[in-house]
């Protein structure tokens, strides 16, 4: 088990991460999901002991770790380079963690076999990382952690440097293989859809700041504040600015959305409604959507999906539409949304449904 | 769809086989063909076909040379490629100390070769010299142009103070362009000091290794100013390195076939040993370490 609690770090006075507190399970997987430069690298370095918190403690076990050298702990890290030991064979290479531990003879060969064997590398036992291809090189960066047995697996946007078909079948396996050692295995990754397929915990970097740590599905499906569901969001969350008074949900043009059961118990007042790019659409779905005047922007078209960038009551949206719909720029078209899909926030980026909790 | 064949492209290459047949094709030629030939004055020659060669390959003066040219080609690698990565490995990696450090370590590659010498002549002298009067009057009996030992030693030390730095700023080029995630790794795996050495620092730094080494060697292999400049190839013929032999028996002895019988030499010998040391120091660089599961 592993436990940040309250760290902090700053760089020359400025604060990288903030007050970040996580307790991660032995046996866990646990994605660690922001943007580029919102403190994923950092927090993993703080996790390994790379570098020490301005404030705060990692427990260990329920051991203190604090400024403890990465030397003497137990972690292994995968980075987004393949980063091998370039002179030395693939076999070697993969031995290196053992040999460094002291393991003797035909332990270490038994083991190395084993980890080949899972990552698919007994082919190329002998070769040395420059001879492999991009995928191979990190199977073996890999396979070095896991022949580590370590406590703490870290993976600092692995798949990142692959092709696509490399990267789905890797995500499959990652978890599983590192399932089975009990450690605790920590992702991190900016793209939200990997998050949503690896499954098992989420927690949100935004700015050095964790929005929200819980299972995936549950962080995807009800964000805390606005700043978590737009993080956990791609292509980008639409937001429609919306005026709420008794029953009502008002738009900036007039048009009026009924409020749920729920959301009638909140105060008057301000309020954004977040909604998925699929949740925007362009054609009436059900008979309780509203529809919005819309000019187009741009449009895409990926071969099976459609990206339909719109600009309505002067907010910027994205529709996402299965098929082929070709939709001419700068046209004026009807867009519909559905007020069950909504996530509303109030203006403060809080969610209604965690104001309610508060008020309950 | 054919082939556009233009025959006229051709007048484009014409300047540059002009400029490299003026510059190295008919100096080279000329040279070929003084090798074959013995010169009177007058302009006469006469063919002797390969007379020099032979009498060059069996005179001793010739062995003699070589062998001092060799043993100050290896003398110096061995001093300046150990050095320079030590250097190069102590050198800090960002900061303010950076540029410093550049700076200091181009300075010697600024200094002109005959400039180089002349300070070393002076610097070394036992009578005014600050490095010759201090050995001397520490009891340290020094004098180059009586000592073939002290002379050979000046020599070397010039050239170590001279080109070190290059193996330096290669080798400190091959550090900085290692990813920090790989110290990062090897920290994590716990690998000690000298195994981030032996096995990301150097196998990172094998082809500027090997550009520094084919460098180093060629350009000690043809020295001429820096001991033409403080010993004069003396005490003796002891520091008499094959370029200054060549220009004594050219310049001196007015021996054109000889001596340009001994540059053809000279250039395969150069030739050679940097192809050796390419080949070696490539097939090192790809060796592939073997002792999976033989514990």
């Amino acid at each position: 088990m592993l436990e940040l609690k309250h760290v902090s770090k700053h760089v020359d006075g400025v604060g990288h991460i903030r007050d970040v507190s996580l307790r991660l399970e032995s046996g866990s997987l646990n994605v660690l999901l922001g943007p580029t430069l919102s403190g994923k690298t950092t927090v993993m370095r703080l996790m390994a002991g790379l570098d020490k918190p301005t404030s705060g403690q990692v427990l260990v076990n329920g051991q203190d770790m604090t400024g403890v050298s990465v030397r003497k702990r137990d972690v292994a890290m995968v980075y987004q380079q393949f980063i091998n030991y370039p002179a030395l064979t693939v076999y070697e290479n993969i031995a290196s963690p053992l040999r460094v531990a002291g393991v003797k003879g035909a332990e270490v060969d038994k083991q190395v076999r084993k980890a080949a064997d899972l990552m698919k590398l007994t082919p190329y036992l002998e070769r040395t990382p420059l001879n492999l291809s991009g995928g191979q090189q990190q199977r073996t960066a890999i396979a070095r952690a896991l022949v580590k047995g370590a406590h703490l697996v870290l993976m600092d946007e692995p798949l990142a440097n692959l092709d696509y078909k490399l990267r789905e079948e890797l995500r499959d396996e990652l978890p599983k293989i590192f399932s089975e050692s009990g450690a605790v295995f920590v992702y991190a990754t900016t793209e939200p859809t990997e998050a949503l397929l690896l499954g098992g915990r989420t927690a949100t970097l935004h700015e050095g700041h964790i929005s929200q740590f819980g299972d995936t599905l549950d962080v995807y499906r009800n964000p805390q504040d606005i700043i978590t569901a737009q993080t956990f969001s791609d292509p980008p969350l639409n937001i429609l600015g919306l005026t709420k008074k008794g029953g009502e949900f008002r738009t900036s043009n007039g048009t009026l959305i009924p409020a749920s059961e729920e959301e009638k118990r909140l105060p008057d007042g301000h309020y954004k409604a977040g909604f998925r790019p699929h949740h925007l659409y362009l054609h009436r779905q059900s008979a309780e959507a509203v529809s919005l005047p819309a000019k187009v922007d741009v449009s895409e078209i990926t071969g099976s999906e459609s990206f339909v960038h719109v600009t309505c009551l002067n907010h910027r949206w994205v529709a996402l539409e299965h098929g082929i719909h070709n939709v001419e720029v700068d046209a004026e078209i009807e867009v519909f949304v559905d007020a069950k899909n909504f996530m509303i926030f109030d203006d403060e980026g809080r969610s209604a449904a965690s104001l309610m909790a508060v008020n309950a | 769809m054919e082939k556009t064949i233009n025959n006229r492209a051709w007048f484009m290459v014409l300047p540059v086989l002009f400029l490299v047949a003026f510059t190295a094709v008919i100096p080279l030629m000329t040279v070929v063909n003084y090798a074959f030939q013995d010169s009177f004055g007058n302009n006469q020659f006469f063919w002797v076909g390969t007379e020099w060669f032979t009498d060059l390959l069996s005179s001793e003066r010739f062995h003699d040379a070589l062998v001092r040219n060799l043993i100050f080609s290896f003398s110096i690698l061995a001093i300046e490629i150990p050095l320079g990565i030590g250097i190069a490995l102590c050198m800090p990696k960002k900061g303010w100390g950076v540029p410093v450090c550049l700076v200091l370590m181009a300075l010697p590659l600024l200094v002109p070769w005959n400039v180089v010498g002349t300070i070393w002549q002076v610097f070394g002298r036992a009578d005014i010299g600050l490095l010759g009067y201090f050995l001397n009057s520490i009891g340290i009996n020094y004098n180059y142009t009586q000592d073939p030992v002290a002379a050979w030693a000046t020599v070397i030390v010039m050239d170590v103070w001279h080109w070190t730095s290059l193996v330096v700023l290669l080798c400190y080029a091959g550090l900085v362009s290692i990813p920090e995630a790989y110290y990062q790794a090897a920290r994590i795996d716990g690998a000690s000091r000298w195994a981030v050495f032996r096995f990301i620092q150097l196998p990172k730094m094998h082809s500027v290794l090997l550009i520094a080494v084919l460098l180093r060697f060629m350009d000690s292999f043809m020295i001429y100013t820096e001991p033409f400049v403080v010993t004069g190839g003396g005490p003796g013929n002891s520091t008499t390195f094959l370029s200054i032999d060549l220009v004594k028996m050219a310049i001196g002895q007015f021996d054109l076939g000889p001596a340009a019988a001994m540059s053809l030499v000279y250039f395969l010998i150069i030739l050679l040993f940097s192809w050796v040391f390419y080949t070696v120091m490539n097939n090192a660089g790809g060796e592939k370490q073997q002792y999976a599961g033989e514990e």
